[in-house]
């Protein structure tokens, strides 16, 4: 029995439906996150399980017990919000403590609870401070010293990085997995960006339009989306339409348009005749001053264009039959940025390795 | 070179110049309308009365009238536990008064706070419209409704029957003086505090019913905190007008509802003992000071809302 | 949006009636066939007939109307002006000088106007003292909407006008009253209706020279209570319902700048 259970859920605004017949399990223990678009109902999915909105069907079942008629301050449910929501009138050390005075905990160990919290997070030195005395990381941490005092069932976070700046979100990202393989409390987490999502969770559901697209590990997502608009969000991906010419143990030979015979790796699934997209990532993609022979696939083309970015660099690159590729390679050696300019001759193409066909389109 | 002289150099002058024209006039005509009253009525307050009202001169006219300054005034006031009861009924009524008007505005202030942003300008000027009818003619709206005919009346005397007890006259009683401040200053506490809960983030009533707190524990542990600063400010433009007013006791209530509004008028239209009534000022003006910086004190911005 | 609780709607309302129940009383009696305010007798314009045929009444609405409108006229020139220079310069000083005398108790202010008039000035009490007493308190009111306008401008439109060539003249007769007449105007209308409805400075700095629409209410409530009051009463609602309608239009922040 899966710990947190998503059962049919719809709900509707109107006309609208922000969250169509979604159904998943979240297990004890993990790091799961909600990813998509703004407006894919992920974040009403959010309030749904923390009990600030109803769903109109469908069930949501914690330790296999329907939550329908337990109110957000009767869930085991902790959330951290966008914008933190810290009280204004009252301390780091009042708002941490404050689940716990709701919560009626005596005194003395409200005392040592507290103190571990903020151990926990850093912050014992700001125990006195008011929020608007601190920056936006320990402002993050406090609210998360929050949501995880009183060991909830389930903390659920609300893009709680997007009001941080870069540099800090990248510390706080490695913090936020530290924590909780500490505390070893289930969270959920609500994010738009796909980066983030890759870098935090054990698992991945990508949502469109209130569905769930996909659901899987990190690297699946990446590797192997399943359809065009799971391929799109996550990372960048050359998408070249294919038809499976024929299938066998030894990979998927498909017929691109325009581009001739290139190779896949199987996938058990398709047979001849499918329709389909070729999803390559430009990291899969080499660029060569003449052909390597170790690529299964390989065209000739022109560069067209670059884009310096520091670590690496990306190239566009046209093919002679018209196709545009992107390709990116490391920029290795120091001080190099570029190994091809515009308007130079070159080889692109993968192993047959790389790549994957996806079936839907 | 034009022969335009650089902007730049003549600025300085012709700002200046500005400066003084636009703050000059208004500065000028309060500060001979309003400062030197102020200080002629402190000064007043250390004077004898004259013979036939106004004020005794303070250089010796030399035909052996009272003259000079003292501290007879201040003096009298202590001298009688009859001013300082004035004083602590009138502090008592504002104090009623303040409460009252909080437990009936924050209600309303709470709803318009809360109602759709297009619908607030409309709730907000209701509760100005009856504001701004004369203000007498609002007190003496009241004088109506608890006439002795009246149905509230009726109503509270047959309730008194029904126990055995005799008719109480509604009207000319420390309740209608009550009714009648809470009537006439309502709108200053409903304004402010609608202010103050119009900027409560909603996400904070949400993080605390997440954390635990209910309904009730939501209230009084976030909302009711967080509008302090409003509570304070309502409560000192309630308080300090009452704190004056004697046209409500002198309309509603009865021969024994004197406030200090009510003494200091008489004290300059009625006995005209001009420095008694500028020495009761001067004590009503400190109270109004003292209040007003503690609630100055007590609404400074805490925190970040 | 978080649902409210129906008995807090049940209270605001409860409240809502407070306020408009005695003045619709007011309303009511005022068309009542009766010289008691006591019960319902008949429809009745009885009242208004009697009260423009009442010659102290008319005189004290015409003084009212002329000291209404020459103190507000002052009080918007140099309540502008003080609002501009408070804002412009922010002195330290000004604000309080401005808002004190709109902060205190009425009677305070009442009270000195008459000892300074009678005993410095040696005026004798009427039209120009209850007017000069009606500029001082009514300057605040002006200088803080004139105030709340300009805090909410962007400051560089100024800038850009002296940048431009313009004259401080200039800039101010092109650009910065522009913006702020509808300020200015609310402004106005505020003083023009404190004035017709104040009671208690009136009644200390006019002597028994002058009588005004609420002096003379004031007089009829303390000596004989006719259902004329309730007439003359609903016939000034009307009026400040119109300014005070007619002065929020024109200037949104008005309600929240007043207080």
């Amino acid at each position: 029995m899966s710990l947190l259970e998503i059962r049919d859920v719809t709900r509707r605004f109107g006309a609208f439906e922000a969250v169509k017949e979604v159904s998943f399990g979240v297990e004890g223990g993990e790091f799961f996150t909600l990813l998509g678009p703004s407006g894919c109902g992920k974040t009403t999915l959010l309030r749904m399980i923390a009990g600030f909105d109803l769903p109109n069907a469908g069930r949501i079942l914690l330790d296999g017990r329907d939550l329908a008629d337990t109110p957000a301050e009767l869930r085991p449910i902790h959330t951290v919000f966008q914008s933190f929501a810290l009280f204004p009138h009252l301390t780091v050390a009042e708002n941490v403590a404050f689940p716990l005075r709701m919560a009626r905990v005596p005194d003395d160990e409200l005392k040592r609870r507290l103190g571990e919290a903020l151990d926990m997070v850093h912050l014992a030195d700001l125990a006195d401070h008011y929020p608007h005395e601190l920056s936006g990381g320990q402002k993050q941490r406090v609210a998360l010293a929050r949501g995880l005092i009183n060991r909830p069932r389930l903390l659920l976070l609300d893009e709680p990085l997007g009001a941080l700046d870069l540099k800090l979100r990248e510390e706080m990202q490695l913090e936020l997995i530290k924590l909780q393989r500490e505390v070893g409390i289930t969270f959920i987490f609500v994010t738009h960006s796909q980066p983030e999502a890759l870098a935090l969770s054990h698992r991945i559901a990508v949502m469109r339009d209130g569905r769930v697209e996909q659901l899987d590990e990190p690297s699946r997502i990446y590797g192997f989306p399943v359809n065009r608009f799971v391929a799109d969000f996550i990372g960048n991906c050359n998408l070249l339409e294919a038809e499976v010419r024929a299938a066998d143990e030894g990979g998927l030979r498909l017929a691109v348009a325009g581009l001739g015979e290139v190779r896949a790796p199987p996938d058990g699934v398709s047979k001849q005749g499918d329709k389909g997209l070729l999803a390559l990532r430009p990291e899969q993609v080499g660029v060569a001053g003449e052909a390597d022979p170790a690529w299964g696939n390989r065209f000739p083309g022109t560069v067209e264009d670059f884009l310096y970015i520091g670590d690496v660099t990306t190239y566009q690159v046209r093919l002679d039959n018209g196709f545009r590729l992107q390709a990116l390679l490391p920029n290795a050696a120091a001080g190099r940025a570029r190994f091809f300019d515009p308007g130079d001759r070159v080889t692109v193409g993968w192993s047959g390795a790389a790549g994957h066909y996806v079936r839907e389109t | 070179m034009s022969g335009k002289p650089d902007p730049r150099h003549t600025r300085p002058r012709g700002a200046r110049l500005t400066k003084w024209v636009v703050t000059a006039p208004p500065t000028l005509f309060l500060l001979a309308f309003f400062l030197a009253p102020a200080l002629i009525v402190l000064v007043a307050s250390f004077q004898y009365p004259g013979e036939f009202g106004g004020l005794a001169p303070i250089t010796n006219p030399g035909d052996g009238r009272e003259h000079g300054l003292t501290l007879e005034n201040y003096a009298f006031f202590f001298s009688d536990f009859l001013f300082a009861e004035i004083f602590v009924k009138s502090f008592t009524v504002a104090a009623l008064s303040t409460l009252a008007c909080l437990v009936l505005a924050y209600p309303v202030a709470w709803l318009i706070a809360r109602s759709p942003r297009h619908h607030r300008d409309l709730l907000v000027l209701l509760v100005i419209l009856p504001f701004a009818s004369n203000f007498l003619i609002r007190v003496y709206a009241w004088m109506i409704i608890l006439g002795p005919q009246q149905a509230v009346a009726q109503a509270v005397n047959g309730v008194l029957a029904l126990f055995g007890l005799a008719p109480v006259n509604l009207l000319f009683s420390p309740f209608a003086v009550l009714v009648g401040m809470v009537y006439v200053h309502l709108p200053f506490m409903i304004l402010p505090l609608y202010t103050n809960l119009e900027k409560h983030d909603p996400v904070l009533l949400d993080a605390a019913q997440d954390l635990g707190a209910n309904a009730w524990r939501r209230f009084w542990r976030v909302t009711w905190p967080l509008s302090l600063p409003g509570v304070f400010s309502g409560s000192a433009l309630v308080f300090i007008p009452v704190l004056g007013m004697f046209a409500v006791p002198d309309i509603l209530g009865g021969t024994r509802d004197m406030l200090i509004g009510n003494l200091i008028k008489d004290q300059f239209l009625g006995v005209r003992d001009w420095p008694f009534g500028a020495a009761l000022s001067i004590l009503l003006t400190l109270a109004v000071l003292v209040l007003a910086g503690l609630a100055a004190w007590a609404a400074r911005p805490r925190g970040a809302t | 949006m978080r649902r409210l609780p129906w008995w807090l709607i049940l209270a605001a309302a409860g409240t809502y009636a407070f306020l408009y129940v005695p003045l619709i009383v007011v309303v009511a009696y005022s068309f009542n066939n009766s010289r008691l305010n006591a019960e319902w007798v008949g429809f009745t314009l009885d009242w208004y007939r009697l009260l423009f045929q009442d010659e102290e009444m008319l005189r004290a609405a015409r003084n009212s109307l002329f000291i209404a409108l020459v103190s507000s006229g002052v009080a918007t020139v140099l309540g502008t002006m003080a609002g501009l220079a408070m804002h412009r310069w922010r002195f330290r000083w000004l604000p309080l000088l401005v808002v004190t005398p709109v902060a205190m108790p009425e009677i305070l202010l009442g009270v000195s106007l008459l000892v300074f008039f009678i005993q410095v000035l040696h005026l004798t009490l009427g039209m120009l003292s209850v007017v000069l007493a009606h500029i001082t308190f009514s300057i605040g009111f002006v200088a803080i909407v004139v105030r709340a306008r300009l805090a909410g401008m962007d400051e560089s439109v100024f800038e850009a006008a002296r940048d431009l060539g313009a004259s401080p003249w200039q800039t101010f007769r092109l650009v910065t009253l522009p913006l702020i007449l509808p300020a200015v105007v609310a402004g106005f209308l505020m003083a023009f209706t404190l004035s017709i409805d104040d009671f208690v400075i009136t009644f200390f700095t006019a002597g028994v020279g002058v009588s005004t629409l609420p002096l003379q209410i004031y007089s009829m409530i303390k000596i004989a209570v006719t259902p004329e009051v309730n007439a003359v009463s609903t016939l000034l609602m009307l009026l400040t319902l119109v300014l005070v309608l007619a002065a929020s239009r024109l200037d949104k922040g008005l309600m929240r700048a007043g207080r």
